[in-house]
């Protein structure tokens, strides 16, 4: 739970987003924004609009209406190459190249960026050590090579591999069995307080909202229901947020399945 | 002969062929893949065009080989006869596998894959290059695998229109009833499709992601480039050398060089070669365009892409001119001269001095048995005989309808309908019991068949002549003067002796002409 700077890093004004042709809108008038160094955890089941969120962010969706403005520049005005590059994203599975190596994979961003071989060659070790994986082990393998656990921190690596201001991570743990996600989670918020990296994250389970998020924003149809820190979450009166809340007493492990990313 | 010193005899030939025939699948399917890929990668990107794109290209392919060739006979620029028809030909038939795989390809794609690759910054190129093609790679490869076989098989009907390639030995085989010509047609065909398969199935299994996962794999990849660099780089060699050797004949001498075409069978392929080395021997340069199918010897003619073919003057009067038969042969020369000089501004040479009509025959052993000399009298044997005939015999306006009506003629069955010269063996063995066969057809005597004499003149006369360009004359005294030896000069006996040399003795066809031309003294 860093503190907050000035000048937050993403911005919503008044954010809509429904496909073409379609009447119905994915997300409706979302407004908040996320402060450098935060983590800001996006809850809700699927298709409530979160991964829309995410995607509004790095240019793969642009809005219907309103305004989505990353470092203070509309979405619009960016070129989308070049703030993709300036974002890390993990998916489920890693969304990983299955014809490159893990060295390629994670080297990939600084490649397109024109990094010379033997700085990639630095920063893609220095990375799999970060996220636990022995370099001259994994290096050369293939993402059909690799555990899941395995894949998901190659994953985040190769998020992380150009050093960008923002991670955005859909659901990245969603397909792991419960013992390798407590893992990767633990190391995850470690990784994010350390690096001082700034993160949105999407996720249906609310023990990884509750541990990862420095904020968690609560989605539901479209709407971001409420914006709080996991203290205020917790003391929430909201039904939503109340019914979230009940499976937590339910079991020491989270009741939610390991469904598909939404 | 066996097969084996069959080969040891031919094989600088056979290697020609094989040469030839790998030069247009090599240059076919190098231009199929690249228009096929790129019109692939369209289709990806274009969803509204994939239906009707794919829909044309699956047409092309359900044509048959022969009637597309024969479409493209009179188109200009990529028409014609020769290799060229035949590449435009062969790519048409490996488009759609080569489009359909390179679709099927990358959409195929994960779609998270494909996300992931936009969501890291890669722009459309570098989607398509790093990440669709190389992950559809293996499902292209195979389409260009499919396309290869299918082309290696359809290149040998390209033979029919003058392209040359190994269909050259598999026609003049099924003509001359020679298994060793067959199968050195059709053997190495077959091997080449088989290596073409099994090698592209090597490049296709180096490609797919099971073989990816194994370690090591960037070595390989490296050598799959080379591999399939070569292969460019030897289809383009062969092509490029292809393209400047015909490109380098016919700029050396432009004007001296006479183009002979012929049809599809022996009498006719030996009737060109007669010109064409009398010609050589006077100093013209030849270019031999033998065993066109059909018609498309008269339409080569027109279109100038050949200067002269021998014909039968009853064929030009029925089958090119339309007219109801007739029996005079003066009237018909004369009426055909006038005509072709008319319509088409073509010359008709003077006769050769021999007829080769239909001549019905039957074996030599029932018509000593019945007593037979003329067709009347086969007419109450005939309700118990089979009859088979040519494809042409069938269909043209003297031919089949017009003589059983002549005749009152009934078979036991319906006639089969064969090719031509594989009637004579289906006569002799038992198979049928009458056909219809040239009176010039070697095998007459050697198979002891026996002519039924015309009693009612049924059958218009079939003279044999050149037909030749206007300009051709003109340009080229020399030929006026060839031509003008060969009139009277071949009699029906001599004929019947030069096509049983080549068809039954299996002598080479140009050997048998240069003993006759020397025989005559016409060398010079």
């Amino acid at each position: 739970m860093s503190a907050p700077t000035n000048s937050p890093l993403v911005e919503f004004r008044e954010v809509s987003f429904s496909h073409t042709g379609a009447s119905a809108a994915v997300i409706s008038h979302l407004t908040f924004s996320v402060q450098q160094g935060e983590t800001l955890v996006l809850l809700g089941e699927s298709g409530c609009g979160k991964t829309t969120t995410l995607k509004l962010i790095n240019c793969l969706l642009l809005p219907t209406s309103g305004q989505v403005m990353v470092e203070n520049r509309s979405t619009t005005e960016w070129d989308p190459i070049r703030l993709r590059r300036r974002t890390g994203y993990v998916i489920q599975e890693g969304g990983l190249f299955p014809h490159f190596t893990v060295e390629r994979n994670v080297g990939l961003v600084p490649a397109l960026e024109r990094w010379d071989d033997t700085r990639i060659k630095k920063r893609v070790n220095e990375l799999l050590s970060l996220v636990g994986l022995e370099p001259n082990e994994f290096a050369d393998r293939y993402p059909g090579e690799l555990s899941g656990g395995q894949r998901q921190r190659v994953g985040v690596a190769r998020a992380l591999a150009a050093e960008p201001p923002l991670l955005l991570l859909d659901e990245p743990f969603g397909a792991l069995d419960p013992l390798t996600r407590a893992s990767l989670q633990r190391q995850f918020a470690e990784l994010t307080r350390r690096l001082n990296k700034t993160a949105v994250f999407v996720t249906h389970d609310v023990r990884e909202a509750l541990l990862l998020g420095s904020r968690i924003g609560l989605m539901h149809e479209g709407h971001l229901l409420l914006l709080e820190t996991p203290e205020n979450f917790l003391k929430s009166k909201n039904e939503r947020a109340l019914a979230y809340i009940e499976t937590l007493a339910l079991g020491p492990t989270s009741l939610a399945p390991a469904e598909g990313g939404a | 002969m066996s097969f084996l010193q069959f080969l040891q005899q031919n094989w600088p030939e056979l290697l020609t062929h094989l040469r030839e025939h790998l030069q247009l699948v090599l240059i076919s399917t190098g231009v199929a893949v690249l228009i096929g890929i790129p019109t692939g990668i369209l289709l990806t990107r274009k969803k509204s065009l994939r239906g009707p794109v794919l829909g044309v290209a699956n047409v092309m392919q359900t044509i048959p080989s022969l009637a597309l060739f024969g479409f493209l006979i009179p188109l200009p620029f990529i028409g014609g006869i020769g290799a060229r028809t035949a590449i435009v030909a062969l790519v048409l038939y490996s488009l759609l596998p080569i489009i359909r795989n390179t679709v099927t390809g990358i959409l195929g794609v994960d779609p998270n894959v494909r996300e992931a690759a936009v969501a890291m910054g890669m722009n459309g190129r570098q989607v398509l290059w790093q990440v669709e093609l190389p992950l559809a790679m293996s499902v292209i490869v195979t389409g260009v695998r499919v396309a290869m076989v299918i082309a290696i098989g359809v290149a040998t009907i390209a033979a029919a229109v003058g392209a040359n390639g190994l269909g050259v030995y598999i026609f003049r085989g099924l003509r001359q009833y020679d298994n060793n010509l067959l199968l050195a047609g059709a053997v190495p065909a077959a091997l080449m499709a088989l290596t073409a398969d099994f090698g592209l199935g090597l490049l296709e299994s180096h490609f797919s992601l099971g073989r990816r996962r194994k370690a090591g794999a960037t070595s390989s990849r490296k050598t799959i480039a080379v591999v399939a660099a070569a292969i460019v780089a030897a289809g383009l060699v062969i092509g490029i050398y292809g393209w400047r050797s015909s490109r380098s004949q016919a700029s050396r001498a432009p004007s001296a060089r006479v183009v002979v075409g012929s049809k599809d069978f022996t009498e006719s392929a030996l009737l060109g070669e007669i010109v064409a080395q009398m010609l050589e021997a006077r100093g013209v340069a030849v270019e031999r365009k033998f065993e066109l199918g059909g018609n498309l010897p008269h339409d080569a003619l027109l279109a100038g892409r050949i200067d002269l073919y021998p014909e039968y003057t009853g064929t030009a009067y029925t089958a090119i001119l339309k007219h109801p038969p007739i029996t005079d042969p003066r009237t018909v020369y004369s009426q055909v001269k006038n005509e072709y000089a008319e319509k088409f501004n073509l010359a008709v040479s003077e006769p050769l001095g021999f007829d080769n009509t239909f001549a019905i025959l039957v074996r030599g052993a029932d018509a000593r048995r019945l007593k037979l000399k003329t067709i009347s009298d086969a007419v109450p044997q005939a309700r118990n005989w089979r009859a088979g005939f040519g494809q042409d015999f069938m269909s043209r306006a003297d031919g089949y309808p017009g003589f059983v009506k002549a005749y009152g003629l009934k078979f036991a069955e319906q006639p089969r309908e064969m090719d031509l010269s594989l009637t004579y063996i289906a006569l002799a063995s038992g198979q049928v019991d009458l056909i219809a066969g040239n009176s010039t057809e070697g095998r007459i005597a050697a198979l002891d068949l026996f002519q039924l004499e015309d009693d009612r003149h049924y059958f218009p006369p079939y003279e044999a002549v050149y037909l030749v360009r206007r300009e051709s004359l003109a340009r080229l005294p020399t030929l006026d003067e060839v031509l003008a030896k060969l009139a009277h000069a071949i009699s029906t006996e001599e004929m019947r002796q030069l096509n049983y040399e080549v068809d039954a003795n299996k002598g080479g066809q140009a050997e048998v002409v240069r003993e006759w031309i020397k025989k005559k003294g016409f060398e010079q």
